[in-house]
């Protein structure tokens, strides 16, 4: 019972506490790569620091929906923190929900960030919302199919069941339907954390952002917890791609050990991934808005690929 | 428990209740403040009655009634009661019971026509309680025309409209083509079994050629599925829902296009007995391509109530996926991963009951304080009508399947039902399957965008009119219903246990098998645990990390001072309601992406000064987008139709001899087939 308490709340610290870092860490990278020294690792913390000093701006012509959503993004987060599992599959916090319930609690997230875009009355705002939500249902017909191809696997929607499934494959990479799930489940992280090809984090030019121009109007202590949720959700991302569709290392047991050595994956996974996020941001340039969807249907054809391999090759 | 005297009672008193409504619309015609009370006072209270009558028939009680003296010509009146059919008459009473509360305070505008809104309501729900109830033919085609007949009185209150009457119209001519389908229907099986009972055909029906009961399948599923608005028989729902009161299209939407959905459950799982597995993949495509195409319609609509019966023919879609998925099971011999399909499509049943209710209440308590229907006139409403906005957000979280919210677990159900179709042995059906796990998936996603937007442009920001920006909170009795509503949203979504408990009984019963599903009080787990959920954890959960965030964020001594200041807008002089995104604006990726279904006509006129071209006057930009279905289906139909009547004209001369000479003819004829 202590270890379980004990687990859960390391899991959830791992996940809120080092998600900035791993921002940190792309951006350096990224930085490296394109020539530039770039800021440390730890830069994203004292940048939530800085905001939370910082006095609040609130456009005059918004409701209470502008000072709630973000409070519902940073909930969000917390709460999916609990239900991923990023070190052990053994806790059991993860009852709360499968992981159809994780993709409805991001779009929840989403939904509420879309609305205080169009609270403040300004074009950018609305137009950074009706974006964000046009990708974010385009992604979700291939992220329910990835998932399929993945619970067809692991007979579950389970996230622990999935994992320990697909840890127990030993053929796990010459599975073409595993590879394919892997790419287009890939395409949608991307899309869904608002990164290259589809949106650009850096950008602050009006007519090319998505995600920064709905929460333009934000500051202050706010927009801390806007960035610290976006943090997280990039970090549960590569987790679940990390976990998934690489499941060596995650613990299955509470022993010390075991979690040690999920850590240490968890590292590595993350490291990698970050890597191939920081090559791919800098090798390729943003897609126009309206090839995104095109992106999209490809990533969701491999999802359905993935699928027809399971019942055609079982 | 009741015995069947003690229900038939309450019947019979909920029945006196609707009457000495109708009665009283019709006494007090004069006086327009006391026939609105009591006749809706009344309706209520009826309704009240059916809530109990439904309650008791969940909970295990039932009855049969035979009245062979009423309609004796084909066997009398038959009544029965099963948990079926309770379960329907708590959808309707649920439905019901805000609605005609609303309707009290809503109904002031009114004046004229109150006696027929009192009296067309009072026949329009018992007649839909009594189609539930029907066991036999005569009994249900003579409740299923009351109910139609009423619900077109309905729609037509406000008749002085062009508008209104041509839905009225629209809505007659696809009514009575769905009526005939189901007659022929009835009266194929009639013939193949012999017995106007239908209980007695389920029995029988196993002796029935399978062919003669797949046409029979195909015309009443015809017949039922344009009563419940699904593509392509969808036409009339998106005019008349919209052109009635708005108390009545939440009656509309909320509760009788769900009596099509319960003629399609008694037909593919009862009456006709078992059938092929491509009645249920039939029925899943149907549900698959009504979901997509109305969510797709509803999302660029600008028409708040036109949306939200668009979003109706999405739900249905939503609710035909699990029926369907549970027919395909049934032909597979998985007993009960139909019997979880279709506790799936039922539970989505009640809940878009529940909000689709709350959302057109909440939308015509806008419609009656700004005079307008349109979005793109509205905006900035949460500050004038706090109450009304904050159901109408709760409203578009259940709708759009937010947990923790209603909307959310009845589309995890029926993406559980659809994820475990991998027993099903048959390549084919795997892969109808997983395109309908894609629609519906797609459909979720684009009913958040259209409900980010219905909200976003109606409350939020700055009002864009003049009766906008006067708008004022609605009265009690509207705020009333629609809290009541809103309070069933988030029940049903974090305490779903007792919604479950009653459906899984309703479901054992009537397929004999139990779901493959288990559940207390704070879980739900699918399949033994091929999917769970915790609903109630979650929203608690939830909850306390939003305030552990805000308690934090104090602990830490994060600043806490706020300035308000105008919004940024790129160095323009002054911040007005022309800088807002409008929802076609908001609408446009989908219109673009999506543009071959639209096929959007876009024109733009600029006209500028005659010194420069570079000084825009006024700029007029008109949007519009064809429906393919009307076009490449009903169009045919209407052009033939136009042809044929044009050809008969001829017949008609006007010459008094001539019609005496078609008389004899006719008389003639029958003498010499009569012998």
């Amino acid at each position: 019972m202590l270890a379980q308490i004990g687990i859960t709340i390391a899991q959830w610290l791992v996940v809120v506490l080092g998600a900035p870092v791993l921002a940190g860490v792309i951006r350096k990278t990224k930085a490296r790569l394109q020539g530039r020294r770039g800021a440390g690792i730890f830069q994203p913390y004292w940048d939530l620091r800085k905001l939370l000093v910082k006095e609040v701006v609130i456009a005059e012509n918004t409701s209470w929906v502008f000072r709630l959503t973000p409070y519902v993004a940073i909930g969000t987060m917390l709460l999916s923190a609990f239900i991923v599992p990023v070190l052990t599959t053994a806790a059991e916090l993860q009852f709360l929900g499968n992981i159809i319930l994780l993709m409805y609690v991001f779009l929840l997230s989403t939904f509420f960030l879309a609305l205080a875009g169009l609270d403040a009355g300004s074009s950018f705002g609305g137009m950074g919302s009706s974006r964000e939500m046009a990708i974010a249902a385009l992604a979700e017909p291939t992220v329910m199919i990835a998932i399929f191809a993945i619970a067809l696997r692991a007979g579950s929607t389970g996230l622990n069941e999935m994992i320990n499934r697909a840890a127990s494959d030993p053929l796990l990479l010459l599975n073409p339907g595993h590879l394919l799930a892997f790419l287009s489940f890939f395409i949608v992280a991307l899309a869904e954390t608002g990164r290259l090809p589809v949106d650009n984090p850096s950008t602050h030019l009006e007519l090319t952002m998505i995600h920064e121009a709905m929460i333009l109007e934000y500051s202050g202590r706010y927009l801390a917890l806007i960035e610290w949720a976006s943090f997280i959700k990039l970090f549960l991302f590569l987790t679940l791609l990390g976990n998934i569709f690489f499941p060596w290392g995650v613990a299955v047991t509470l022993q010390p050990g075991a979690v040690a050595i999920g850590v240490f994956a968890l590292v590595i996974k993350l490291g990698v991934l970050a890597l191939g996020l920081a090559v791919l941001e800098t090798a390729l340039a943003k897609l126009r808005l309206f090839r995104v969807p095109e992106l999209l249907s490809g990533s969701f054809m491999l999802a359905l690929l993935a699928v027809i391999s399971f019942f055609f090759l079982r | 428990m009741l015995n069947s005297a003690a229900m038939l009672t309450l019947l019979a008193a909920s029945l006196m209740l609707f009457a000495g409504g109708a009665a009283g619309a019709l006494v007090f015609d004069r006086e327009s403040g006391r026939c609105r009370r009591m006749t809706h006072g009344l309706a209520l209270c009826g309704t009240v009655l059916v809530l109990i009558l439904g309650i008791a028939g969940l909970t295990g009680n039932s009855f049969e009634l035979l009245l062979p003296r009423i309609l004796p010509l084909a066997g009398g009146l038959a009544l029965g009661l099963d948990r079926l059919s309770a379960f329907f008459l708590l959808t309707i009473a649920v439905g019901v019971i805000p609605s005609t509360l609303f309707a009290v305070g809503y109904t002031r505008q009114y004046r004229q026509e109150q006696a027929l809104l009192g009296f067309a309501l009072n026949v329009f729900v018992p007649a839909m309680m009594l189609v539930v109830l029907s066991r036999n033919v005569l009994t249900f085609l003579v409740f299923w025309e009351a109910m139609s007949l009423a619900s077109y009185f309905l729609v037509m209150t406000e008749k002085d409209r062009d508008e209104t009457r041509s839905a009225g119209w629209l809505y007659m001519v696809m009514t009575h083509a769905g009526l005939a389908c189901l007659l022929i229907g009835f009266l194929a099986m009639l013939q193949a079994t012999g017995s106007f009972s239908m209980p007695e055909w389920a029995r029988a029906a196993e002796g029935v050629d399978s062919g003669v009961r797949s046409l029979v399948f195909l015309v009443m599923a015809a017949g039922f599925l344009s009563k419940a608005g699904a593509i392509p028989f969808h036409v009339w729902l998106p005019r008349a829902h919209p052109a009635a009161p708005s108390h009545v299209s939440a009656m509309m939407s909320g509760v009788m296009i769900k009596l099509g959905v319960y003629g399609l459950i008694r037909i593919g799982f009862e009456w006709l007995g078992p059938g092929p597995g491509w009645w249920g993949v039939l029925i899943m495509i149907v549900g698959a391509v009504s979901a997509l195409l109305g969510v797709l319609y509803a999302l660029i609509d600008s028409d708040l109530k036109c949306l939200l019966a668009y979003s109706s023919v999405e739900n249905i879609g939503v609710i035909l996926l699990g029926v369907g998925a549970g027919l395909v099971f049934r032909s597979y011999n998985l007993g009960s991963l139909a019997a979880l399909a279709l506790m799936a499509a039922l539970y989505h049943s009640l809940n878009h009951t529940v909000f689709k209710g709350l959302l057109f209440l909440s939308a015509g308590s806008v419609v009656h304080v700004t005079g307008t229907r349109i979005t793109e006139e509205m905006g900035g409403l949460l500050k004038r009508m706090p109450h009304t906005g904050a159901f109408f957000l709760i409203g578009s979280l259940a709708i759009s399947a937010m947990p923790p919210f209603n909307g959310f677990i009845s589309e995890w159900l029926t993406f559980q039902s659809l994820l475990l179709s991998f027993r099903v042995p048959e390549q084919f059906i795997n892969l109808v399957f997983a395109l309908c796990i894609a629609s519906l998936a797609l459909t979720a996603g684009l009913a958040a965008a259209c409900f980010v937007r219905a909200f976003g442009i109606t409350f939020l920001a700055l009002p864009r009119g003049q009766a906008v920006e006067q708008a004022h909170e609605a009265d009690w009795t509207m705020r009333t219903s629609m809290g009541l509503l809103a309070l069933a949203c988030l029940t049903l979504g974090v305490a779903p246990v007792l919604a479950l408990r009653v459906l899984s009984g309703a479901v054992n019963e009537f397929l004999g098998a139990a779901p493959d599903l288990s559940f207390d009080w704070s879980n739900i787990a699918a399949a033994s645990a091929f999917g769970t959920i915790a609903p109630l954890w979650v929203a608690v959960i939830l909850a306390l990390l939003m305030l552990a965030a805000w308690v934090g964020l104090r602990v830490y001594g994060a600043n806490f001072s706020r300035r308000y200041y105008e919004t940024w807008g790129c160095g323009r002089a002054v911040q007005t309601a022309d800088f807002e995104y409008t929802a076609a604006a908001f609408a446009n990726p989908f219109k673009r992406v999506f543009a071959f279904l639209y096929r959007p006509v876009e024109e733009t006129e600029i006209e500028a000064h005659s010194e420069s071209r570079f000084f825009v006057k006024t700029i007029t930009y008109r949007h519009e987008s064809r429906s393919i279905i009307e076009d490449s289906i009903y169009a045919p139909i209407v052009a033939t139709v136009r042809r044929l009547a044009a050809k008969a004209r001829t017949v008609q001369s006007g010459n008094v001899h001539g019609y005496l000479l078609y008389i004899l003819a006719a008389l003639l004829t029958l003498l010499l087939f009569a012998k």
